[in-house]
């Protein structure tokens, strides 16, 4: 099928800026991938909507690539085609993007820098969870049953008054 | 006569709900202080005048949107005398102002219930809650006045109105939002309850009796409200996807983990008497979370599809009261929570530790939840990287807390009290495993073989279900007969653990097994998609009361016989110059056949995306069984009984079949 050509990158940034904050793109819900865009290759085409899914439309509000509407999605679309008919790597197609539209366009953000603290929150508060709950269920194996509590004077009235009934 | 005055009579009654909530707050509580019964006595009435009062006042709103009195401008901007009366009525809540008055109607709606179920609870107890819910009300229902006024009018009411987003007119929608409400809401009186017993330094087993119905019923609605989004989000927005991890799904999710947290955690208290303190903070920190949701909604500092709102200033309003209601409750835990003394006794392996496991595992995962979604916030607040998280990220990082989870929780549900042995306890669970395992091999048998998921899943979703049913076996005694007998409590443990199991099993099968056809078809021609034949019969234009739509008409065979006939549609709506998507789905037990009608090519063609979607349903009727679970609990005779407790004849009736 007919590819069409790359647009320079400065093009998409343009046209990025110049659609804005879309109004609303994800509510104008139409199809995403159009059939012109399909690939004839049902692996490569396969490849293309993983990676898709994985990338932010840039001017919506939080819809993939896949899924979006926007006009600069399908460019998007079209571009991680392009690359990938041409032999790249998922890896390849997903630098060749965030390197034109920034880290914002990765919806799994990458482990580096401060993104650690994100992917290590998880696992981090798990281990932390498991020391203290290991520490309360020591405790509740050793102390005995204390002796119940004194009933307070409001309490015996009550029971009194049920006893009465 | 009167009709001209409604709106304003709405106005009125609103301003008279502040002003009994702040006696509410007030009175009740220095009663308590002071031991005066009859100023405590007053809070339930207060609490039902205030609902009254609101109730008007949202009837009032409710009657200028059926009217299309668009004198008012919330009408004015959200409305249109064409629109069905369905979507006039759901208009009310479908912006921002309407919302935040069902809101407050929920909420003292909630606490006028005290009044009603609320008659064996302690006076002090029950002035101490319904205090706090007016605080919680007074504060909201100033926040709507102050910022968020639905009855303002318009010097110069506009011929017509302005339209609803065409996408939430829709029957999915219209209900989405009260159910979501009601759960959101409704985890108000579990931080109620839990903010009285900080002020009255106790928490014991009549305590977690008393919180468990209104967390067990917040979490009901909770678990439909979340459906349906999920179920709306699949016939409409054209994909056919589920969840979007998107910023507000996740602001509902994270109140309904720590809810479900909540509930597990409270069996303890009432049963045992221990994790006081935990069930305490989880209390807090769902209705924390329900407010989080609400300020992420409703100030649209993560933009995302819901964010209808983006005014800063009732951002910062919404951020106060949560940080006064949240920071305010945590402090007083900190100074209380040492006096709580936990009393049961348990080994490492016993029911106990089982719900410790599950209420750390829910715990995490909505941390998990909450650190994805904000982090974007953070990240370009503290670092300056403007950067994403989706699904991507939360697949990877949530997911396996809830495997751990499905895999642990068939053993915990049957483990006996404070000991157990291991080893015996699973042993009547081997034919549940047994039954799991053969599944995942069905599973695998009829896979392509390509992904682990579709395994995995029917693995587990057969072990839950199938533990499920042993649970209720055990329960029973083994014997069929007294299968009936069993309090409904039991019952409705087993359908809500089944009804996870049906769920996951649905994600599960449905990510590993969609199948996707897009392409274009010409009027007359066919084409085949997972062993379906599709023909393209026709494509007609067709007017609605309030859009035009294009609309295809395809016939559906398989091996020759037919299946159905789908009609697609594509929308648009003028007034609010939107088009939408109308997919055609031909539902089924083990299969949903969907298909989106896209735009006309060139060559005379439509652009048409074609799925077949295996166990899609199973997702939602997983969902309902979950909640159906939680409605035969809450219809257990503990509860009825615990309502009705002043009779004695009938408690003490009731004391011996419970265990």
């Amino acid at each position: 099928m007919r590819l069409p050509r790359i647009l320079p990158p400065a093009f998409l940034i343009a046209l990025a800026v110049s659609l804005g904050p879309a109004p609303a793109p994800l509510l104008s819900s139409a199809l995403a991938v159009q059939p012109d865009e399909v690939l004839g290759d049902p692996v490569l085409e396969a490849r293309a909507r993983a990676i898709s899914a994985k990338l932010r439309c840039p001017v919506c509000q939080g819809e993939n690539i896949d899924e979006s509407n926007a006009p600069v999605s399908r460019e998007l679309r079209l571009v991680v085609r392009e690359r990938l008919t041409a032999g790249d790597s998922d890896a390849q197609v997903i630098d060749y993007i965030v390197d034109r539209f920034g880290e914002f366009v990765l919806f799994e953000p990458r482990a580096t820098g401060a993104n650690l603290l994100l992917w290590v929150a998880g696992p981090a508060m798990l281990l932390l969870g498991l020391g203290g709950a290991a520490a309360y269920l020591r405790r509740r194996q050793r102390q005995p049953d204390g002796a119940p509590a004194p009933l307070s004077a409001a309490e015996e009235a009550r029971i009194a008054e049920l006893m009465k009934e | 006569m009167l009709a001209p005055m409604i709106v304003e009579l709405g106005h009125f009654t609103l301003v008279l709900a502040l002003m009994l909530a702040a006696v509410q707050v007030v009175v009740p509580f220095w009663g308590a202080a002071r031991g005066w019964t009859g100023w405590m006595a007053l809070a339930a009435p207060l609490a039902t005048l205030q609902f009254a009062a609101i109730a008007i006042s949202f009837a009032a709103l409710t009657w200028a949107f059926v009217t299309s009195d668009f004198s008012v401008k919330l009408v004015f901007e959200n409305s249109h005398t064409l629109k069905p009366m369905l979507y006039k009525v759901a208009g009310v809540w479908g912006n921002h102002e309407g919302s935040m008055l069902l809101w407050v109607l929920i909420l003292s709606g909630f606490g006028a219930s005290l009044h009603g179920f609320g008659s064996g609870l302690p006076l002090r107890l029950k002035a101490h809650v319904l205090s706090v819910q007016g605080l919680i009300g007074f504060a909201f229902l100033a926040f709507i006045l102050l910022t968020s006024n639905p009855f303002l009018r318009l010097a110069e009411p506009p011929f017509d109105g302005q339209d609803m987003n065409p996408l939430l007119q829709d029957p999915g929608l219209a209900f989405h939002p009260p159910f979501l409400y009601l759960g959101y809401v409704g985890l108000s009186m579990a931080f109620s309850f839990a903010v009285a017993a900080l002020i009255e330094g106790r928490v014991d087993a009549a305590w977690a009796r008393w919180v468990r119905p209104w967390t067990l019923a917040a979490w009901v609605f909770l678990t439909i409200g979340i459906a349906l989004g999920s179920w709306w989000a699949y016939y409409e927005l054209g994909w056919g996807g589920f969840w979007f991890w998107d910023p507000v799904e996740n602001a509902s999710f994270m109140p309904w983990l720590l809810a479900t947290a909540l509930l597990h955690s409270a069996i303890v208290v009432e049963k045992r008497e221990a994790l006081k303190n935990w069930t305490i903070l989880l209390a807090i920190l769902a209705f924390g979370f329900s407010l989080i949701g609400t300020f992420l909604v409703r100030s649209g500092v993560i933009t995302s599809v819901h964010a209808f709102a983006n005014d800063p200033e009732r951002g910062i309003f919404i951020l106060g009261l949560l940080a006064f209601f949240v920071g305010g409750a945590l402090t007083l835990y900190a100074a209380r929570a040492g006096t709580m003394e936990a009393k049961g006794v348990f080994s490492t392996v016993s029911r106990e530790s089982a719900l410790v496991a599950n209420n750390l595992l829910l715990a995490v995962a909505a941390f998990v939840v909450f650190t994805g979604t904000l982090w974007p916030l953070v990240a370009e607040m503290a670092f300056g990287r403007k950067l994403s998280v989706g699904a991507p990220f939360f697949d990877k990082a949530f997911t396996p807390f809830m495997l751990i989870l499905a895999v642990i929780l068939p053993l915990g549900a049957i483990l006996p009290w404070k000991r157990a042995r291991l080893a015996r306890a699973a042993r009547p669970l081997a034919g549940a495993v047994a039954l799991a395992l053969a599944l995942a091999a069905l599973a695998f048998a009829l896979g392509t073989g390509r992904s682990a998921i579709a395994p995995v899943a029917a693995a587990l979703g057969g072990w839950l279900v199938f533990g499920a049913m042993t649970d209720l076996w055990l329960r029973a005694g083994r014997r069929p007969t007294r299968l009936k007998r069993l309090p409904r409590a039991d019952w409705g443990r087993a359908f809500a653990h089944g009804g996870l199991g049906i769920v996951m099993t649905g994600i599960g099968c449905l990510t590993a097994w969609n199948l996707e056809d897009i392409r274009v078809v010409k009027p007359g021609e066919s084409y085949d998609l997972g062993g379906y034949s599709f023909r393209l019969a026709s494509v007609d234009e067709v007017r609605g009361p309030n859009y035009v739509a294009r609309r295809a008409e395809i016939a559906v065979t398989r091996d020759g016989a037919e299946v159905g006939t789908m009609l697609p549609e594509k929308r648009f709506y003028p007034v609010a110059g939107m088009p939408t998507t109308e997919a055609a789905i031909l539902q089924g037990s083990f299969r949903d056949l969907y298909i989106a009608l896209g735009d006309p090519q060139a060559d005379g063609g439509y652009a048409v995306r074609t799925y077949v979607k295996p166990f899609a349903n199973w997702i939602w009727a997983g969902a309902l069984l979950m909640a159906f679970g939680g409605i035969l609990s809450l219809s257990d005779r503990r509860y009825r009984i615990a309502a009705g407790a002043r009779r004695p004849a009938v408690a003490a009736a009731a004391a011996t079949p419970a265990e």
